[in-house]
Order: C-alpha cells, then sequence, then structure tokens
C-alpha cells in the first residue's frame, strides 16, 4: 500500500513484524515497517474487535498500537526501530502479565 | 546547543522551558537563549521540526522539488535553534503541566519532575476529526499522515488514491504526490459553495497577503492534473477488514470508485490537551470552530507565567508560530529580567508587527475552508469516539436520555476515556451535544482534561527521584 521512493543509500536494520523479516532504515518510526511489511491494519480494537490501522501518524489518535518487544499498546508512528525490534499485531485490549511477587 | 540530553542529565529548574520544537519552540527557544536564558526545549521526536518541518534536518527525500520550498525554510530556524545555547530533549513525552509551573516529562522511559520560572507551550495543532462512515477502515486515514510518512520515511502510496475534505494541505499533498510520479485517482472537495460569499469580504487582504500567490499556482497544477468533484455533499468509506471503495454524492448524483487509500482532511486545530489539563482556560472560536486558548497579547494564558506559542494558541499558520514563539520569548525575557523595558519596547513591537504580516489572509482561509456542519457533526452508525467505538446515534441516544454534556457523556458512554483522551472525538462530541440540545458549543464546554495527557506507567511514577524530605514523609 506504500512504497518507497527510490532514495539514496541510508543504513538498514532488520526487523520482524509479525515474525517476517522486513529491512527497514536505522531510526524509522515502526510504521514504516509495517508498511513495509505490506500491513494495512496493525491491530483489532478491544470494545469490537474491528482492524485498525495508524491514522494521524503524529501520536495523538492511538490507533497505531502494536507489540513492540513483548510490550503493548507501543504507538508504532512514534517508536524508531533498532536492529532486532520484534513487531506484532496487537488482538484487542492489553494483557498485562500477573507480577511475581518475592515473599 | 548542548547534545540531546537524556532524563538523568535534567537539571532540576530552569527559567525557560518550552514544549514542542515545532516553529514557534524553535523560534522561541532561539530567541531566549540568545538573551541569555537558561532554557529547556523539550519535544517529543527524535528530531526538531515539529509536524510542518518534521524530518526537515534529516528527510530521506532526496529530490527538493517534491517538498516544495516552504519545506525546507524549516531547516533555517532547526540551524539556528541547534546553533544556540538552549538545552534540547528529544523523545520527551512531557505528561503533567502544574500551575506552578512543575512539569512532569519522560525521556527513554525515566520520568522527572521539571521546575521552571517561566513556560511556552508549542505544542502545536492536530487535523480535525473528519467523522464520515467507514473513517476508522484500515486504509482511510488524514492527509498529514500520508504527508508525514512521505516527509520522513520517503514512502509514497500504491494503488488507487482518493484525497477528501477542504484545506491547503488536500491540494499541498495532491501536489506533493504528484510531484513525486504519484498518480491520484480524485479529489473530493467538500467545500459548499456558500463558503465563497462569507471568505468574500477578506478577498482583498488575502490578495496582498503570501498565502495568494503560493496557493493559485499550486492549485492550478493540481487541477490540471487530477480529477476535482467540488461542493461534495456526502462521503462514506466502505469495505470489509479494509477500505475497498469511496462513494460521494452531491444533490442527486451519486458515484463509487474503488480505492485503496483515501486520505481525508478538513483542517487543524489546536491540540488542546496539555494547556487544558494544565488549567488554562480556553474559548469556543464560532469562526475557525474550535476551542483557542484564551492569551494576551504576548501569548501569556490565565496562568501566569504559563504562555503559548504558535498554532496551539490559534492557527496562524508555521511563519506566524515562528513569530509567536518570539514574542512569547521576549516577554518572557523581560518577565524575567534578561531583557530592560527600553529593548523590550523596540523588539517586542518589531515581532508584533512580523505576525500580523503573516496574519493577514488567514481570515479568508478560515472562511473559505470553514467545515460544513454536516462533516463536524455525523449521524447514525457513524464513529464518533474512534477508541471506544461510540457512534453519533449512541451519543444523541444519551442526550435524549437526559445526558447534558461531553463530561456526562465520559461517565455514561466512555466517549473520550479511551488512550487518545479525547483528541480525536472531543469536538465532534461538544458539537454533537449542542446541536441535539440546540444550545452553542461554548454553552456546551468541552471534556475536563487532566494530568497525565500522555500515557506514563505505574514504573515510571513510582521511580521518579524523590527527595529525602518527600521519602520521610511516607516511610514509617
Amino acid at each position: 500500500m506504500f512504497r518507497r521512493l527510490p532514495d539514496g543509500a541510508q543504513s538498514l536494520v532488520t526487523v520482524t513484524v509479525d515474525g517476517r523479516a522486513v529491512r527497514v532504515p536505522a531510526g524509522e518510526m515502526a510504521a514504516g515497517a509495517l508498511y513495509e511489511a505490506g500491513l494495512i491494519a496493525c491491530r483489532t480494537t478491544p470494545v469490537k474487535g474491528k482492524p485498525r490501522g495508524p491514522w494521524c501518524m503524529m501520536g495523538v489518535c492511538f490507533d497505531c498500537l502494536v507489540v513492540i518487544d513483548g510490550m503493548p499498546n507501543r504507538q508504532a508512528c512514534l517508536t524508531p526501530v533498532a536492529e532486532g525490534m520484534r513487531i506484532e499485531r496487537q488482538d484487542g485490549a492489553r494483557t498485562i502479565a500477573p507480577m511475581e511477587i518475592e515473599a | 546547543m548542548t547534545a540531546p540530553l537524556a532524563a538523568a542529565a535534567l537539571k532540576d529548574r530552569y527559567q525557560l522551558a518550552i514544549v514542542g520544537a515545532g516553529p514557534a519552540g524553535l523560534a522561541a527557544a532561539t530567541l531566549a537563549a540568545e538573551k541569555g536564558i537558561d532554557t529547556v526545549l523539550f519535544d517529543e521526536q527524535p528530531m526538531p521540526g515539529g509536524q510542518i518541518y518534521r524530518s526537515v534536518g534529516k528527510s530521506p527525500v532526496r529530490d527538493r522539488a517534491i517538498l516544495g520550498e516552504d519545506y525546507w525554510k524549516g531547516g533555517a530556524l532547526v540551524d539556528a535553534f541547534q546553533a544556540s545555547r538552549a538545552a534540547y530533549v528529544p523523545n520527551a513525552t512531557v505528561w503533567q503541566l502544574a500551575p506552578d509551573r512543575e512539569i512532569g516529562v519522560s525521556v527513554g522511559g525515566a520520568a522527572r519532575l521539571v521546575r521552571a520560572d517561566r513556560v511556552i507551550l508549542a505544542t502545536g495543532a492536530m487535523e480535525r476529526p473528519m467523522p464520515i462512515p467507514g473513517w476508522t477502515l484500515p486504509g482511510v486515514m488524514t492527509a498529514g499522515a500520508g504527508q508525514i510518512l512521505l516527509k520522513s520515511m520517503a514512502m509514497v502510496p500504491s494503488g488507487r488514491i482518493v484525497i477528501a475534505g477542504l484545506g491547503p494541505l488536500l491540494y499541498l499533498i495532491a501536489w506533493q504526490y504528484l510531484r513525486a510520479g504519484v498518480k491520484i485517482d480524485a479529489i473530493l472537495e467538500t467545500t459548499p459553495r456558500g463558503n465563497r460569499w462569507g471568505a468574500a469580504a477578506h478577498l482583498p487582504a488575502f490578495l496582498l497577503s503570501p498565502y495568494f500567490a503560493k496557493g493559485r499556482k499550486l492549485l492550478s497544477e493540481v487541477r490540471r492534473r487530477v480529477r476535482v468533484v467540488g461542493m461534495v455533499e456526502d462521503i462514506r468509506a466502505d469495505g470489509g477488514d479494509k477500505l475497498q471503495s469511496v462513494t460521494w454524492a452531491r444533490g442527486a448524483e451519486r458515484e463509487t470508485i474503488p480505492a485503496d487509500l483515501l486520505l481525508l482532511h478538513q483542517g487543524v486545530v489546536p491540540n488542546v490537551n496539555l494547556a487544558m489539563a494544565a488549567g488554562c482556560a480556553h474559548e469556543w472560536d464560532a469562526v475557525q470552530l474550535c476551542f483557542n486558548p484564551v492569551l494576551d497579547a504576548f501569548g501569556e494564558s490565565s496562568i501566569p507565567g504559563i504562555a503559548i506559542a504558535g498554532d496551539g494558541a490559534g492557527i496562524g499558520g508555521a511563519e506566524s508560530a515562528a513569530h509567536r514563539g518570539r514574542l512569547a520569548a521576549i516577554a518572557a525575557a523581560r518577565a524575567l529580567g534578561a531583557v530592560d523595558a527600553t529593548t523590550f519596547g523596540w523588539e517586542a513591537p518589531r515581532h508584533q508587527g512580523q505576525l500580523a504580516r503573516t496574519m493577514r489572509g488567514r481570515a479568508f482561509l478560515d472562511a473559505l475552508f470553514r467545515p460544513p456542519h454536516s462533516f463536524r457533526v455525523p449521524t447514525g452508525d457513524t464513529v464518533v469516539c474512534r477508541c471506544e467505538e461510540v457512534t453519533a446515534a449512541d451519543v444523541v441516544d444519551a442526550v435524549a436520555k437526559g445526558c447534558p454534556g461531553p463530561n456526562q457523556m465520559k461517565a455514561l458512554l466512555r466517549s473520550g476515556m479511551g488512550p487518545c483522551q479525547g483528541r480525536m472525538c472531543g469536538l465532534t462530541v461538544t458539537e454533537t451535544i449542542a446541536a441535539a440540545r440546540n444550545r452553542t458549543p461554548a454553552e456546551i464546554g468541552y471534556y475536563r482534561l487532566r494530568a497525565p495527557v500522555k500515557p506514563i506507567t505505574l514504573a515510571e511514577l513510582a521511580n521518579l527521584p524523590a527527595s529525602p524530605e518527600a521519602v520521610a514523609a511516607v516511610v514509617r
């Protein structure tokens, strides 16, 4: 749906989107990796399970929520990629793993 | 400018704290630093420029002609800031501003509380919501989102593209896409015929303004190459899991266009959350159809020591934003004793004059591009609150059952209670309730907003550095 304009060589990093490896310019926002991987929707909503993709790309709409390196509710448009970053679609509301409380 | 600061490197106190590194914040920080004020600039993005000049220092777009010269002008503002002595904190999310000017900020997952003698909020604008049926489908986004993908990632859409709404950005993004070799299937303009009459009174000032020549050139180039449908009255987006088609209607005319991407835009409005949560008074502007902060001639808000500059002070465009930033900075400098009355006396009017020049012509744009009521107040199943998936019918139904305003609506329907904290639905909910109750938006009011205005984890709050007294106060 979105493709890159031919541009000068930028240093690329490898991230995974739902397990699939994609190469994206270092420092680019994770939302770019989603499009590079061909995704249009990045999550389903907590209330009615509807598919959503990024709307504003500037951090005010919170529709681009994805799981990044195991942490849910991360805004893909505000999170710069790093080598080895794991980006996954988020289905429904975030889950919080119960804490281990030491006695 | 010192190197970008991490949370641990922040001081406990600065003379002047500025939030937002768009044109207003950059201009304010540069001027303040020149006057010898100990200044810090916080910004959410990794690089300065805000949204309008996003990635200007490092845009991957190689062909300068694609983005147009206005964009590259932002580079001068960034360069001047980077040459200044202001402290710069990128990747910083300001989640709280208290009336006593204590700022809660999160940098790289670490929260800090920082005090300032004066604050300038330059958090800018965001696009007005455009709640048409199907606007929440994947494949539908704002024109600004398309432009950010272009500026900062050199990404352009492929497939069938429709652009809809009104306002200068509509034509700007179309122009930029054409220059990048992108084919646009249609532009659906929602500017009603009646707007021209309202705008006519402001035409002389517009003709003399910098906006006229630029706008005319852009418009004619785009209209030559793209199919434009004017005075569209109804638009809907349809599809299953993603956008498949866009249908428009005008009188008895109706057409369905297959589409992969729909870009929507109907102007920009101030991003009010931080200023409102701080307690700055705002009022409904019946011309610009949004809530603007109540400010004096130098941008000082209803809270002493807190000023607002840039589009957050009222939509005026990038060049006005820079002048507002400088005005707020020179006023802060005067208050801090960094400039004397004489210097202030001849510098301030200079910035006021520049601001008046760049504001000339805005009244025409405001009138011509006044978004029509039907696109501001949706009906039926159209989603109003994107986060909590509350529809227009839900809101109208709640009003019928006695719900008087947006804050009660929060409790009843959860509209405004999702992660975006009312940014995407606030104006729509206020205007929908106003229409249903036959009152003005000024009478209905807006969501009551509170810190944290951006998400912050409990762990970050728990790890806030605490003074020995603060610890002693709670430890038994």
